[in-house]
């Protein structure tokens, strides 16, 4: 364990002194994928040459008292104690140095905050714990789904091998064309989130109830991701993101694509359904939504999420589970699933949880029951 | 100078401090009207909340060791860093230093006692309550929503959010009661002479201190009572669903937050700023300007609290004026620092080890001022806010800064408050272990949070695992060596050797110079005259 430990500050020792920053030595920004984060690279490395040459002088200064006037070689001290000239100096100087600094962080600042004239606008929602995205001007408008961490639960959990993107992969990639201003919208459903990408050079709070600005323009292709940034709860540290960015070309193919799988997978609103079959639809949307909070076993987690096996209101009237689903649970972590998914796919949550585990209903809900429901 | 000494400190003194017939006892700490006393009780509270809160930032660590899940919980791990922050904050380094008041400000001041000791006693027991709704609302469930409590998270939170609320109210109201009485004290009872500009620096630290909680304390409790009233009374003060916005409670906060900063570093300036003469043996350089560069962070940091929040998305020129106003305090700040560069110079210097901490302090803190200039810089912040870049710069302000200012505060006052000395070589092997394992822990997370790991996520990509390891390491390290703090003072108080009435020569204010050792359990009843 010692001599793991010895290795382990020797081998930081060893990139610090040699200055490689290797992947898993990172020591500064990634100089990112737009122009922005060239510029926020550079002025926080003019910051650092600044900052070392205040600090080379003060601590040199100190030092040099530490090791030439002590008591020890017998330095008699000095009674001084004023000396208004210097004051002045250390007072006035530092602002210039300030001012220095403010003027190049005044223009990026600037440029990073003009969002105007944008390509491609996306709106970016935060839910508790996954983004949704909905394309909503610029070429692929239209174009709406939800990414969730695809990072299997054994992973986590330690009983299978951590892959190389463990916990900053989703199961959707927003995809976005290179070289074009995308201007992204964030707000959030239910708390505060943030969303952060750092080789974009963006995070923006997405707050619930209102919605703010952020843009980048990516110089090149790649897959780039980043995620939550904000306290959000439980899974704040599983909701990542992933920007995909890809050629012109691709991104219009893309688009063709995403909208004719959208419209295939379109359920007919009015379908009756049959308890097996929606019952396996159904643990499939429980599986990716329900069960961060509710569980597996429908046990839910004691004093923060209630239990479904048992429950009185899934054991109850349809009518009443069908409004808590959609509508949530005012300030609890139950959001109002009817802005999310589909008719179909609440219906089918619904069904499964009313004939999973102990509960034995026998009871279909069907989708045209919920979008009675809504008003 | 012992001819100076008040004839009241020998005559208690002979009686071993026990006349007046006050209680003994557990009542005697209960009951006791005492400044020492109550400064005692004060940092005793601080220690066990400093080791608790201790204990759930190793429970933290432990979780980061490595990436996936291993030891707690997502939901727990989210309640260790609140339950952390807020005990750390409001319970160990706050209650510290108004220890450091209770005990040092009358006998810097000349003055028999504080102002009201009966409030000054019921001020140090509200904290004990207060602690205890902490542990509870741990226990009800607790509420894994931040130390600085945003809303609407908060909304959602079980019933231990409500627990957090009142404890966060009661650690308020003794805060106000703590510093009405300190402001007072200072104000109106000060030996004849010692006129405002003559007082010892840490006092004046401590009166701007103590304003600075008065104007800011209240605003706290106002933002958690709102929180409060949305989450069982309809109100909608930060939902934006019933006209309210989320950000209000960032700004009412933040209002309150920054100041807090200062209430923490600035008594720390004080404690340095009587550490570093004596050991220079020079008497403090620029006291005016001191004392003016103290004021104008007090004033600034009323002025600039939007820089926690640059990512909430406000106007650009709001952006823009909170960079600036945030840049300018690096002005007072340097001041502050210079000058303490300036004491050490031509002095005659040694190196104890209330020196070492208050070294130790002057070296990490300016380091912590200065990624705080790097976090100013809007642009540059945006990809640093909520990272553990963060994490690091105000650990580098909170613990090199606020705690061995405190460390070095003990350690320099130890021997005049219990009569004995600690065990130097101890102490500096305390100071060095110290030192060490804080820059292992702390500062690799700049480079963790320049790569872009959030703050506050209890599982991670191996991209940061080998930094993280390091992190743990030095966590573990530096928790052990608070242990070694506490077997120092306890082998201090049980038989360290008797301490001379002024064991640092370089030492000038009143309760060196006109005080035996150690201090009587009444002192000033006659005060002294300062020239």
């Amino acid at each position: 364990m010692t001599s793991k430990i010895g290795l382990k500050v020797a081998s930081v020792v060893t990139a610090l002194y040699s200055g490689v920053a290797t992947a898993a030595y990172q020591l500064n920004f990634s100089r990112g994928a737009t122009r922005l984060t060239e510029d926020i690279y550079d002025l926080h490395n003019l910051m650092m040459w600044i900052i070392t040459v205040i600090f080379c002088a003060v601590f040199g200064v100190m030092f040099y008292s530490v090791y030439a006037h002590r008591k020890s070689v017998g330095h008699k001290a000095a009674q001084f104690h004023e000396n208004t000239a210097v004051e002045l100096a250390w007072t006035i100087v530092p602002f210039f140095i300030l001012i220095a600094m403010a003027i190049p962080a005044t223009k990026t600042l600037l440029e990073v905050r003009d969002a105007s004239n944008p390509d491609v606008t996306v709106k970016v929602t935060g839910y508790q714990w996954k983004w949704g995205y909905d394309y909503i001007k610029g070429e692929g408008e239209g174009v709406a789904f939800l990414a969730n961490l695809s990072t299997p639960h054994d992973q986590i959990y330690g009983s299978e091998t951590k892959g190389e993107h463990y916990l900053l992969e989703t199961d959707r990639h927003l995809v976005l064309p290179v070289g074009k201003k995308i201007r992204i919208l964030a707000t959030a459903a239910d708390v505060i989130h943030a969303w952060f990408v750092p080789d974009l050079g963006v995070k923006q709070d997405a707050i619930p109830g209102f919605v703010r600005d952020t843009w980048f323009r990516a110089e090149r292709e790649g897959i780039f991701r980043g995620q939550c940034a904000e306290l959000c709860g439980k899974d704040h540290g599983f909701m990542p993101i992933v920007v995909e960015v890809v050629s012109a070309e691709k991104y219009t193919a893309w688009v063709a694509e995403t909208k004719k799988a959208m419209a295939a997978a379109a359920d007919d609103p009015d379908k009756k359904w049959v308890l097996a079959d929606f019952k396996v639809r159904g643990e499939k949307v429980y599986g990716s939504i329900c069960v961060t909070c509710h569980q597996a076993n429908g046990q839910g987690i004691k004093g923060a999420f209630p239990a479904l096996d048992g429950s009185k209101v899934v054991k109850g009237p349809k009518s009443g589970q069908i409004d808590v689903v959609l509508n949530g649970r005012p300030n609890t972590a139950m959001a109002a699933f009817g802005k999310q998914l589909s008719d179909t796919d609440i219906a089918a949550a619904i069904t499964f949880t009313r004939n999973s585990w102990s509960n034995s209903t026998g009871e279909v809900v069907q989708p045209s029951e919920v979008k009675a429901a809504r008003k | 100078m012992s001819a100076v000494i008040d004839s009241h400190g020998h005559a208690h003194d002979d009686h071993g401090g026990e006349d007046h017939g006050h209680p003994s006892g557990l009542m005697r700490w209960v009951s006791t009207t005492n400044h020492k006393d109550i400064g005692t009780l004060y940092l005793w509270f601080s220690f066990i909340m400093f080791l608790t809160g201790g204990v759930m930032a190793l429970t933290i660590r432990a979780e980061l060791w490595q990436p996936g899940i291993q030891i707690v919980q997502p939901e727990f791990f989210n309640q260790m860093t609140t339950y952390h922050g807020i005990i750390m904050v409001f319970g160990a380094i706050m209650p510290a230093f108004v220890g450091f008041a209770n005990w040092q400000i009358p006998l810097m001041i000349g003055a028999p006692d504080m102002a009201f000791p009966r409030m000054n006693n019921w001020s140090f027991w509200l904290l004990p309550v207060a602690a205890i709704l902490l542990v509870s609302s741990l226990a009800m469930g607790g509420a894994g929503v931040g130390w600085t409590m945003y809303a609407p998270l908060t909304t959602q939170a079980g019933p231990g959010m409500d627990l957090l609320i009142f404890a966060v109210h009661i650690l308020g109201m003794s805060s106000i009661m703590g510093s009405i009485n300190i402001v007072t004290t200072i104000l109106n009872m000060r030996a004849p002479g010692m006129t405002l500009m003559k007082m010892p620096m840490f006092v004046w630290t401590w009166l701007i201190t103590a304003y600075l909680l008065i104007a800011v304390m209240p605003v706290l409790a106002g933002a958690v009572t709102m929180t409060l009233t949305d989450r069982h009374f309809g109100t909608s003060f930060f939902n934006a669903a019933g006209g309210g916005d989320p950000v209000l409670y960032q700004h009412i906060f933040w209002f309150f937050g920054h100041p807090e900063v200062y209430i923490i570093a600035i008594p720390a300036f004080g404690v340095v700023s009587q550490v570093i003469p004596a050991f220079s043996r020079k008497p403090l350089f620029g006291y005016a300007s001191m004392v003016y560069a103290t004021s104008s962070i007090a004033i600034l940091s009323f002025i600039v609290w939007a820089h926690h929040m640059y990512t909430t998305g406000m106007p650009v020129a709001g952006q823009l004026y909170f960079m600036y106003a945030t840049m300018l305090i690096a002005v007072p700040t340097g001041v502050k620092v210079f000058n303490w560069v300036a004491t050490m110079w031509k002095g005659s210097l040694s190196f104890e080890t209330p020196m070492l901490f208050a070294l130790g302090f002057l070296f990490l803190f300016t380091l912590g001022g200065f990624t705080g200039l790097v976090l100013s810089m809007t642009p540059v912040d945006v990809p640093l806010h909520d990272t553990y870049y963060v994490v690091a710069h105000f650990h580098y302000v909170m613990v090199a800064g606020a705690l061995f200012s405190a460390m070095s505060g003990i350690y320099f006052w130890l021997p005049k408050w219990t009569g004995k000395m600690y065990d130097e070589t101890l102490g500096k092997w305390h100071f060095w272990l110290s030192l060490i394992f804080f820059n292992v822990t702390f500062f690799v997370q700049h480079f963790l949070g320049l790569a872009g790991m959030p703050r506050r996520i209890p599982d991670y990509n191996p991209q940061f695992t080998e930094f993280n390891e390091i992190s743990s390491i030095g966590a573990f390290g530096f928790g052990l060596s608070q242990l070694l703090f506490l077997y120092i003072v306890l082998k201090c108080i049980r038989s360290g050797e008797k301490a001379p009435q002024k064991p640092w020569d370089g030492a000038d204010t009143l309760e060196w110079t006109h005080l035996p050792t150690p201090v009587p359990y009444h002192t000033f009843e006659n005060p002294p005259t300062v020239k």
